[in-house]
Parts: C-alpha cells; sequence; structure tokens
C-alpha cells in the first residue's frame, strides 16, 4: 500500500514540491492537499499585474484544479488546517474534518504584517497577499477615490502603482528615510522616488502610523506627530511574517519561522516544511527561487533519493513596476570593511553601485540601466576575484570584450517584437508570453520551451533579465551550478574527484558520485570523456559513443546529414601535390562545394558518412593528415608569411606557426582551441583574438591569450614577452596544459581566464618557472597518447569498422 | 501485410550506438541500449530533419545532433517541452538476430 502524503498550504512552494516529487517517484504517495483559498495554485508573485490590470487571475494560474485530478491528488480548497495530532500522525481541518498521514508537509507561507495601531481592524484595511485582497481593491477602486499604502517596501510600492492606474489617489506612507530600503541605497532610493512622482504617486516618508480613523468603516489615517491625511482604503504593505501558527500550536519548533535543516526536515523526522514558513540557518525567504530550490530538495528526500542539500540563497530583486528599471543583489550598504564603485548620472537617470569586499562582489544597486545586473550577481554567486579587471568593472561586461551591441541590449526598453535570440528567432514577447503562460522561473525553463539562448549563449544575460522583470526576483543558489541534470555536482567537483580517487573511465565517474541516470546524457557523457582522459592519458581509454557525432565520424556534419573534409595544412602553407590530390578527391566523389575556410585550409562539402574512409584514403596517400576542424582540440595555426618574404617581418612567424601546429594537434581539450603567429604589430594573423595568438618584434615574441573572435569578441591580454622559440613552445605547452586540466568542459579560453583571473594563470605559466616546466611536460606526455592521424586509423579498418558502413542496404 | 526483414546481430551496433539500414523509403536508424535492447526510428528528427542515428544514446533517449531534441527511442516522441514524432518500427531479437518490420 502507498505511504500518505499530506500537504498543508496550497501555494507555490507546496505544489512545487509535489511536481518535483511527482517526476522522480510519481506513484510513491497518495497525496492530499489542504489549501486555505478557494483556488488552484496561481502565481502569487503576479498579483501585482493583475491589480494593475495588466493580467488576468486565469493568466496567473500555475496549477488547475485539473493537475490535481489527473495527479490523482486529493484537493480540499477552503479547508483550512487547525490541528495537528502528532501522535496519531492526522490533521485536523476547522470543519473537523481529518486525514492521516505517513509524511506531513508544511508549506503554510505567510501572512501580511498588520500593523497593531488602533482601528488596524475596521473595514477598509486590508493587507496585499491574496487574490481576494486584489478583487477588495479592484472593488473599492470602482466607487472610491484616496487609498493610503502604507509601506515603502517592494510589496507597497507595486500595490500603490496598480491602484494609481485603477485610478484611484494614492499616498504611499513610509517609516523609513528611503523607499525599499531594504534593495536600494539613498541615491537611488530618492531616484525611484522622484521618478514614481513623476508618475503620479505622492509619499510621505518618515511617516509613523498613530491610528486607523473612521466609524465602522476607515475614513482616515493619523500619524504620531498629530497629522491627518482622509482615506477610503488602507493597505498595509509592511512586510511579511512567515505563518507559524500552526506550527506553534503543536508544538512544533519554531523561532521566527519553521526551524528546518538542509534537508527541510522539522524538528518532528515526519514532518518537512518548505516555503516563506521556514527558517533556514537562520533565514527566512520571502522570494521565489530561494522556495523553488528548498522544493526540489525537499522532493528528493521525500521520494527517500536521500541526497540533495539546501544550502541557502542569493537572492536579487526587480521591481515590477512598468519603465521602472532597477536591480539589487546581495549587501550594498556596505560597511567598514567594504570599498564602494558608484556611478552616478543624474540627467539620463542612471545610478548604479557596486560594494566589494577583499576583491570580490558582495552587493550591486542599479537604477535606470540594469543590463549588467545578470553578470554583476554571477560574479557575486562564484565569488570571482574581480582586481584584473576591475577599473573596467563599473562599464559592464562588453568592456571586458566588444559584444558588438552595445545600447542595444536593454531589456525593459526593448518592444515585444525585438527579437532577443538571433540564432532561434525567438522575440522578447515570445519569451515574456511563455514564462508567465506555461509559469516558467529558470533560465533552463525558458531554454526548454522558447529555444532563446539555448544554441550559442550570446543573449543568456538578455534572457535572465526578462525573466527577473516577468518573474520579479531572480535568485539562485550559492552553490556550483551541477553539470547536468544527472547529478548535482559541479565541473569542479568531478575533476578533482577524478584526479584524487583515480577514476580512468566515466563509467567509474558516474558510480563513484552517484550519477541518477546509469547511462548519464548527451552533456555530461563528452565531458566526462574528455575529463578522464585529460587526467589520466596513458590509462583512460576514449569512449566514441561518448564523443557528439563530428568527433566520432572525425567530419563536421552539415544540415543534411553529409560530412565536411578538412585536412591539415600545416601553418596555412601547401603544394601543388596537395592541391592535386585535394583537386583529386573533389573530382571523384563529386563534392559539390570546395572552400576556403577561415583557418587558411580547404574544406570539402556534401561527403557522404560511408565516403569517409575511402577520402581520406587518397588524401592520406599525397601525405595530408586530418585537420581536426570539427573537434575540441587545437583547429589551426594560422600565421603570415613573416621574415622569410615580409619586407616588415620580425622573425619566421610561418615557421614558428607550423612548429607549433606540430607540438599541439590532436591534443583533447574542454573546446575548440586556435592559435596564431604574426610576424610583426601589424598582426596580419590576427593573433589578438586567438585562444593563443603570438607577435612577433624585433626583441623577441609576445605572448598573448584567452581572445575570441567568435559570439563574443575578445581581445587577448597580455600574458608575458619571451625571447626564443623555444621558451614560446615551452609556455604554450604550459597554457594549454593549465587550460586542459582545470577549464569546464566547454568552456573557450576566454570565459575560462575571466573565471579565474589572468593574475592566476600568470602565477602557474609566467612566475613559477618549475610550475610551467612541470605543465609543459605534462602536456608533452599526453600528446604521446593522441598524436596518431584519426583518418589513417579508420582507413586501416582497424578502429571503428562498423562507424561508416550501413547495417544493411534494403532494395 | 507484414514485412518483416533480417538486418543482422545484436553485435553489428555498437553498445549506446546506433547503425543505419538504407531503404527505398529513406534511411532508418537501428539502436541499441546499454542493456542491448533494440530500437529501430525514422532517421529523421521531427524538428529539422537530423540523423538520430548519429545522435548521443542515453537511457530510453537518443539526443539528436543538430539540436538537441531529445526523441524517444521506444516510440518516436520527442521529450520535455518539444512536441513532433520520429516514426518507429516493431522490432524482434531472436538469439542475437534482429529483425525489424517495415511498413
Amino acid at each position: 500500500m502507498k505511504e500518505k502524503l499530506v500537504l498543508v498550504g496550497n501555494g507555490m512552494a507546496g505544489a512545487r514540491t509535489l511536481e518535483e516529487l511527482l517526476k522522480i517517484a510519481p506513484e510513491k504517495y497518495d497525496i492530499t492537499v489542504f489549501g486555505a483559498e478557494p483556488y488552484g495554485n496561481y502565481n502569487r508573485i503576479l498579483l501585482s499585474p493583475v491589480l494593475a490590470g495588466e493580467k488576468t487571475i486565469d493568466e496567473i494560474m500555475l496549477n488547475t484544479l485539473e493537475w490535481y485530478e489527473e495527479n490523482n491528488i486529493t484537493l480540499h480548497t477552503g479547508k483550512k488546517i487547525v490541528n495537528v495530532d502528532r501522535k496519531a500522525c492526522k490533521v485536523i481541518a476547522a470543519d473537523g474534518s481529518e486525514a492521516s498521514y505517513d509524511r506531513l508537509l508544511l508549506a503554510t507561507g505567510s501572512n501580511p504584517f498588520i500593523i497593531p495601531v488602533p482601528g488596524h481592524d475596521k473595514a477598509g484595511v486590508i493587507g496585499f497577499r491574496d487574490i481576494q485582497d486584489v478583487d477588495t481593491m479592484l472593488e473599492c477602486a470602482k466607487n472610491h477615490k484616496s487609498v493610503v499604502v502604507i509601506g515603502g517596501g517592494l510589496l507597497g510600492l507595486e500595490a500603490a502603482n496598480g491602484l494609481m492606474l485603477q485610478g484611484m489617489t494614492v499616498t504611499v506612507v513610509h517609516i523609513m528615510d528611503t523607499l525599499m530600503e531594504r534593495q536600494m541605497d539613498p541615491v537611488s532610493g530618492d531616484m525611484l522616488k522622484q521618478e514614481l512622482e513623476g508618475k503620479g504617486l505622492s509619499f510621505l516618508m518618515a511617516a509613523q502610523t498613530a491610528e486607523i480613523l473612521g466609524e465602522d468603516r476607515v475614513s482616515g489615517v493619523r500619524f504620531k506627530d498629530g497629522s491627518e491625511i482622509s482615506a477610503d482604503l488602507v493597505v498595509m504593505a509592511a512586510g511579511i511574517r512567515p505563518n507559524i501558527e500552526l506550527a506553534e500550536r503543536i508544538g512544533l519548533h519554531a523561532e521566527r519561522g519553521i526551524v528546518v535543516n538542509d534537508t527541510m526536515q522539522t524538528y518532528d523526522p515526519k514532518i518537512y516544511s518548505v516555503g516563506e514558513c521556514v527558517q533556514h540557518r537562520g533565514e527566512t525567504y520571502g522570494l521565489v527561487a530561494p522556495l523553488f530550490e528548498q522544493a526540489k530538495v525537499c522532493a528528493n528526500h521525500l521520494a527517500e533519493y536521500g541526497i540533495g542539500i539546501y544550502e541557502g540563497s542569493v537572492t536579487s530583486t526587480k521591481l515590477k513596476v512598468t519603465g521602472v528599471d532597477l536591480f539589487s543583489a546581495g549587501d550594498f550598504i556596505g560597511d567598514d570593511t567594504t570599498e564602494e564603485i558608484v556611478m552616478k548620472d543624474a540627467a539620463s537617470g542612471i545610478y548604479k553601485k557596486l560594494v566589494l569586499k577583499d576583491n570580490k562582489i558582495s552587493g550591486a544597486v542599479m537604477y535606470g540601466d540594469t543590463v549588467d545586473g545578470a553578470w554583476y550577481f554571477q560574479l557575486l554567486r562564484d565569488q570571482t576575484d574581480v582586481s584584473d579587471f576591475r577599473e573596467s568593472l563599473m562599464f559592464g561586461q562588453a568592456h571586458l570584450g566588444d559584444s558588438g551591441h552595445s545600447g542595444e541590449n536593454a531589456a525593459m526598453a526593448m518592444s515585444d517584437e525585438m527579437e532577443i535570440c538571433g540564432c532561434n528567432g525567438v522575440t522578447k514577447g515570445c519569451v515574456v508570453k511563455a514564462i508567465t503562460t506555461q509559469g516558467l522561473f529558470t533560465l533552463d525553463e525558458v531554454r526548454a520551451h522558447t529555444k532563446a539562448s539555448a544554441s550559442c549563449g550570446s543573449c543568456t544575460g538578455l534572457v535572465e533579465q526578462v525573466l527577473a522583470s516577468t518573474v520579479g526576483d531572480y535568485s539562485a543558489s550559492t552553490k556550483a551550478t551541477p553539470m547536468c541534470k544527472c547529478s548535482d555536482h559541479g565541473h569542479d567537483v568531478v575533476r578533482a574527484a577524478i584526479r584524487d580517487n583515480h577514476l580512468t573511465s566515466i563509467q567509474s565517474v558516474r558510480e563513484f558520485l552517484e550519477w541518477r541516470e546509469a547511462d548519464g546524457c548527451a552533456a555530461c557523457r563528452p565531458a566526462l570523456n574528455f575529463y578522464v582522459l585529460a587526467a589520466w592519458p596513458a590509462e583512460a581509454v576514449d569512449d566514441p559513443q561518448s564523443r557528439f557525432i563530428n568527433e566520432r565520424a572525425h567530419a563536421n556534419i552539415q544540415k543534411d546529414g553529409t560530412y565536411s573534409v578538412v585536412p591539415r595544412m600545416w601553418g596555412g602553407l601547401t603544394t601543388p601535390n596537395e592541391l592535386r590530390a585535394i583537386a583529386d578527391v573533389a573530382d571523384k566523389f563529386e563534392v559539390p562545394v570546395v572552400k576556403v575556410t577561415g583557418g587558411q585550409r580547404i574544406d570539402l562539402f556534401g561527403i557522404k558518412k560511408e565516403d569517409l574512409p575511402a577520402v581520406w584514403s587518397d588524401l592520406n596517400a599525397a601525405g595530408m593528415v586530418s585537420g581536426h576542424a570539427y573537434g575540441k582540440t587545437l583547429r589551426t595555426v594560422k600565421t603570415c608569411i613573416g621574415s622569410e618574404w615580409c619586407r616588415f617581418g620580425t622573425q619566421d612567424s610561418t615557421g614558428l606557426g607550423v612548429q607549433l601546429e606540430k607540438l599541439t594537434w590532436g591534443s583533447n581539450m574542454p573546446h575548440k582551441f586556435k592559435i596564431a603567429v604574426s610576424g610583426c604589430p601589424r598582426n596580419c594573423a590576427e593573433a589578438t583574438i586567438k585562444d593563443f595568438g603570438v607577435v612577433c618584434v624585433d626583441s623577441g615574441y609576445e605572448l598573448h591569450v584567452a581572445g575570441n573572435g567568435g559570439i563574443k569578441v575578445r581581445a587577448t591580454d597580455l600574458l608575458c614577452k619571451v625571447a626564443s622559440e623555444d621558451e614560446v613552445k615551452e609556455y604554450c605547452g604550459a597554457f594549454i596544459q593549465l587550460y586542459r586540466e582545470e577549464a569546464h568542459y566547454l568552456d573557450r579560453t576566454a570565459p575560462w581566464i575571466e573565471r579565474v583571473g589572468l593574475s592566476y594563470v600568470k602565477e602557474k605559466v609566467v612566475d613559477d618557472a618549475a610550475s610551467r616546466q612541470a605543465l609543459n611536460e605534462r602536456f608533452i606526455e599526453s600528446q604521446r597518447y593522441s598524436q596518431s592521424d584519426p583518418w589513417a586509423e579508420r582507413v586501416s579498418g582497424k578502429v571503428a569498422p562498423n562507424e561508416f558502413t550501413p547495417l544493411k542496404v534494403i532494395g | 501485410m507484414s514485412n518483416w526483414i533480417a538486418v543482422g546481430t545484436v553485435d553489428d551496433i555498437p553498445k549506446l550506438g546506433s547503425r543505419v539500414l538504407q531503404t527505398p523509403d529513406g534511411d532508418v536508424a537501428v539502436f541499441r541500449t546499454a542493456d542491448d535492447r533494440i530500437f529501430a526510428l525514422r532517421d529523421q528528427c521531427p524538428h529539422k530533419g537530423g540523423p538520430l542515428s548519429q545522435g548521443i544514446v542515453h537511457g530510453n533517449t537518443v539526443t539528436c545532433p543538430l539540436h538537441n531534441w531529445k526523441i524517444s527511442l521506444e516510440n518516436g516522441e520527442a521529450q520535455g517541452p518539444d512536441e513532433g514524432c520520429a516514426g518507429h518500427y516493431a522490432v524482434k531479437v531472436d538469439a542475437g538476430n534482429i529483425q525489424v518490420e517495415l511498413k
């Protein structure tokens, strides 16, 4: 017989826990839900847009009554649970009905804080918490004129904005000097106040409410200083309090909230709790993302998977008042131990403040221009050392390299028709619609439903902004992002486990780290295959089935399922014989298109998979090998002609390029890797947008690293200057090895170095000669196992003989 | 009318891999899972026609190599929020010999 799970509280946190639970253990429990409100589960955060008339109740429903039916969940709406018999394991509702449980989940949420001044219980005094409150406000707006909103925080301002749009005269009363003092500092708070005054709101600052006036119904508010204003409606939005009424009645340990451990379990092991009612590690949360993380962990333990720990969340906030662009995160007030970087342009309505502690971002406030909010929030969560780019930090991520969209990427300013994701043609309106109609809350969900930012990822920041401004807050866990859905471990943990425990196969990694999916998935398998090969080059065996098709077939798959073939041309050099052989192959196999690539070689398109070995055989016969144009490995070494011919050339750039290509080809890397060597500072080989670039000068060689000419153009950082070709090669090997050993799979060198910092790379590769030599030696050693031509291996028929032939041909 | 065709043996296909059956009506992808079950789908992703035989196989699913759609090996249906279906074919395995029922 199934165990019984009872959920008390049919709000976002509780229902999300059930959704997570049904995903992983759909048959484990008979589930009964008690909700005090007469609805299914709706998105409470979107009550503000409902009040403002921008959305309807139906549009904010997350789980309809049908959803409960379809999942065989017994739902009691409008039934408040008033007691729990913990000995007999049953809950008791106000109407006397009962339900017994094996596991109980309390998700009682929070209550609006009604300031206990005289008259607070008069008709016309309400909170702003549920659909009923919104209905009351909308009803009141029909025949009353003036409203006082007590509370100048996020909730109060959203309520005030909505009531104003409903045609009421609104005065916001705030006890502090600064609006939204939990999210804003005094400067940005003042800018916000001015903007909202411009829209028609009135403010009474530093005003302490003394009494609500009126007979049965409210008629006004009196303050401590004796002044009065009239009001037909008073909305108390002075904060929320975790609803611990039930927990206290049944003797369950609660302080500000119901106290839970890292598995969301209360002091009664049969009772779990999630959402705004809980207190975890001393913190309570009133934002949605932490609740969802809690839901995920709680579901995991209810399903008795026994893994998953909630470690708290860092939160960020956006104000959902149309046309006001505001972002804040972390500790933005600062103290004696912090430093501030501030930019203020009052005329343009822009204010930004970053708070740094030990060269790491600890908080951020942005007003008017929040485009880089998601980036700062990422740096804050990752605790990235920003000293290497501190002077350009304030100007945003684009200034670490020109993304080419400057001024055109403010999400709030975009119209619904404007395209956000250029790869998949997704407009802003499309994303917003998916978020609201499908009830999406995370970047992953938006990617899955709309494909926005799911291809090249360059619009991720924009999508995050749209998500944040539509959902209202965008918060995240402090822990590292998991590699994929098969596990909760981040890349660094996995790499360390492989190193420290001598794990030499994908299978052993999955077993050691308790992967949820026996086979892994298309995201983690290629990563794990690379990680074991990089850590144990002599022992790990390559798993072809865990490589993307291009690396398995050693050619580039094209949209029609044919392949393209690129033979290597060392340093961009070729010969009449090689060109003749390429021409012969093109004739013999009726190659429809021959193209010169950006990497100084020749690409043959439209080749059928079964013809690949024959094509390679002909190219091999002319002395050519695979150009690895398809792999996470060295692609090309681009060169200019250099001192041998060029009147400006200072060194033999072509010759050095050939040497570097001979040194590095075939190496397994986290992502593709490009090298260039220019013979003089005119830099015709464009070495300063490559992963490793050499610019020859009269006195030696400048070494540049971590450039990128792709999605986001990023000029290289200067690593150092050396005097000889041998040194160039040693530094190159050491740099590549550090990248191979420490970057995450699918990180190009640019994002990797932005994460770890140029100083760190210099420390390992430049400052410490012993470290450099050791890295280079490990690189040379690993190359012993990777420098055999994959084309020749397959032409011989000894490797992957079945890959290129059909299983059977019929008819 | 049934049209069962012998196409080869289980060992002809790598574990977590796939090979192609060329037919006059187009390619059929024949898959082998980690636990040696065999499935056959039309070798065309319902999204943009990507060759599913070239994807990465995991569990009962193949991920299309072109745009990462996940397709169920059991019924050809796209997983998650994506919608679409690659046709699937009945498969029999007897003593390691695979038969596929072509339509």
